[in-house]
């Protein structure tokens, strides 16, 4: 079956978002099939963290719509986020409490069943199960992301934001959390919408990714895809051609050019 | 409500008060300095104007401690917002499927639980320096520490909707905002003392000013005003509703000028 025939988990229409006069997305369309990891990419501005916040619920729309799981987001917002999650690298669980004493929390407020047998489960899952018992402060960037992604997989969601789960995050680390992101993935067939300055993320984990810039969706399709059509040597000077001349006809040309 | 998320909530919190007992330190020690300082300048007006005022004592006492109880019940709400901006876990929350009243609920009952620990401490030391016993007030005290403590959620609302409004460079106003009511809602003077009149009619329309002064009815001539209690009962269901709107309102601005995700990460 091919990703196009799969179930649409999470979709947005004409989703418009403004502020004070200016347009920071612009009609942005997308639709995330079951299974499937769609990477949101952009340089700084272009509009992907906006697009997330509204998918997360955090930032009304100027205009269009959401739909999770074939709900209106807004008007069935709770019953989409107990089947959907959210890490990023910008957040972080409360410093002061234990490793355990957060997920628990998150388990509970999550509904989770056999709270203690899933916490195992998932700090195993991480490779940070000797750290149950630290204080969450006082883990380093890499540990903090992964308990952050065991928070995220705690009610064993069906759709997943990551906002840039690898950003600070050393090469070996960052390695082993993209490869037990998609490993998931793959055995739980969660959708992922993926967000990350880093092009190795991208190659690695997803299927399809976007290029917004200055609001606009310029470029849609695989990695791969997008690498031959822009005529770019890789998917990282595709992502600096964009940025600076606009769209993916521009880079083509540029890329004639050089 | 569901009463699983509201506990889970309870949870982080009461995981917090346990790992860090310093935080309790805030419990304790300003309100005894606090009773200190009233109390001893309480005996010291008894001592020399007792005959006048046989209840000084008990007058200032009592205001003190229930006072306490509008504060800590709003520090409960503030505090417990502000716990989650300083950790950068809001947007963790916002996430979550949680309902603004849940997330409301589980501040309450820490307000609550933190008035547990300050009145009870208070009621112990103001008895054994001063003899003075909340009890005085007989089966009275309990529709007073009811009004009060909704009185105090409704302040918290206000105050956690003024730190959204203005970001966390207006957390102060976390402490603030009881002591904007302070001096009208007449907590160790009656509302006849406060000059000049017509703010004795802004006075009224505070519920805990009918507390106090239904406070100071009862320890004078023991006798519960029913008039006062049904004012602060009626004030307090408007008080909470409209910081209840209040609080809705803000944070729906917030996301629709999209600061919550700038508030909470910053």
């Amino acid at each position: 079956m091919s990703a196009a025939d799969r179930e649409v988990i999470l979709e947005a229409n004409d989703l418009t978002r403004e502020f004070d006069g200016v347009t920071v997305l612009d009609r942005f369309n997308f639709k995330l099939h079951k299974g499937e990891v769609l990477g949101l990419l952009g340089a700084n501005g272009a509009g992907k963290t906006t697009a997330m916040n509204m998918l997360l619920g955090l930032t009304t729309p100027t205009s269009g719509t959401i739909r999770a799981f074939g709900m209106d987001f807004v008007k069935h917002r709770l019953e989409v986020l107990k089947r959907a999650n959210f890490s990023s690298a910008y957040t972080s669980l409360p410093n002061n409490l234990l490793v355990w004493q957060n997920l628990t929390v998150f388990a509970k407020i999550y509904g989770v069943p056999n709270v203690k047998q899933k916490i195992t489960e998932l700090l195993e899952l991480f490779e940070i199960a000797d750290l149950r018992k630290r204080v969450t402060g006082q883990l380093s960037a890499g540990e903090s992301t992964r308990l952050n992604l065991c928070k995220a997989l705690l009610n064993d969601p069906e759709l997943l934001l990551l906002d840039e789960p690898t950003a600070s995050l050393d090469p070996d680390i960052a390695d082993k959390v993209r490869k037990t992101i998609r490993k998931v993935q793959k055995e739980r067939g969660i959708s992922i919408l993926y967000t990350s300055h880093l092009m190795k993320d991208i190659e690695e984990v997803c299927d399809r990714v976007i290029f917004l810039h200055k609001g606009k969706i310029v470029a849609e399709g695989s990695p791969e895809e997008i690498v031959k059509k822009a005529d770019a040597a890789s998917l990282e000077e595709v992502f600096i051609k964009i940025a600076r001349s606009g769209d993916l006809a521009a880079a083509e040309g540029a890329s004639a050019s050089n | 409500m569901n009463p699983r998320i509201v506990s889970a909530l309870v949870l982080r919190y009461l995981y917090l008060y346990g790992r860090t007992p310093m935080r309790l330190i805030e419990l304790i020690f300003w309100p005894i300095v606090e009773l200190l300082i009233w109390g001893y300048l309480g005996m010291y007006l008894k001592e020399h104007a007792g005959a006048a005022i046989p209840t000084i004592v008990g007058h200032l006492l009592g205001g003190i401690i229930l006072w306490d109880v509008i504060f800590r019940a709003q520090q409960g709400v503030a505090i417990s917002f502000l716990e989650d901006v300083w950790t950068r876990n809001l947007l963790n929350v916002f996430v979550a499927p949680v309902r603004n009243m849940e997330y409301l609920a589980a501040t309450f009952i820490i307000g609550f639980f933190r008035i547990l620990v300050t009145v009870t401490m208070l009621s112990v030391i103001s008895f054994s320096l001063y003899q003075f016993s909340v009890f005085e007030m007989n089966w009275a005290i309990l529709p007073f520490f009811g009004n009060l403590l909704v009185t105090g959620w409704a302040l918290g609302m206000i105050s956690t909707a003024l730190i959204l409004r203005w970001g966390q460079a207006a957390e102060s106003l976390a402490w603030a905002v009881p002591f904007f009511i302070q001096p009208f809602t007449a907590v160790v003077y009656p509302v006849a003392m406060i000059k000049p009149e017509w703010v004795q009619y802004v006075a009224k329309a505070l519920p805990s000013t009918h507390v106090f002064e239904g406070m100071r009815e009862m320890l004078t001539h023991h006798t519960f005003n029913w008039t006062h209690f049904f004012w602060a009962c009626g004030l307090n269901v408007v008080f909470l509703g409209v910081a209840g709107w209040i609080f809705s309102s803000t944070l729906n601005t917030t996301r629709k000028r999209g600061l919550l995700t700038k508030f909470a990460t910053q």
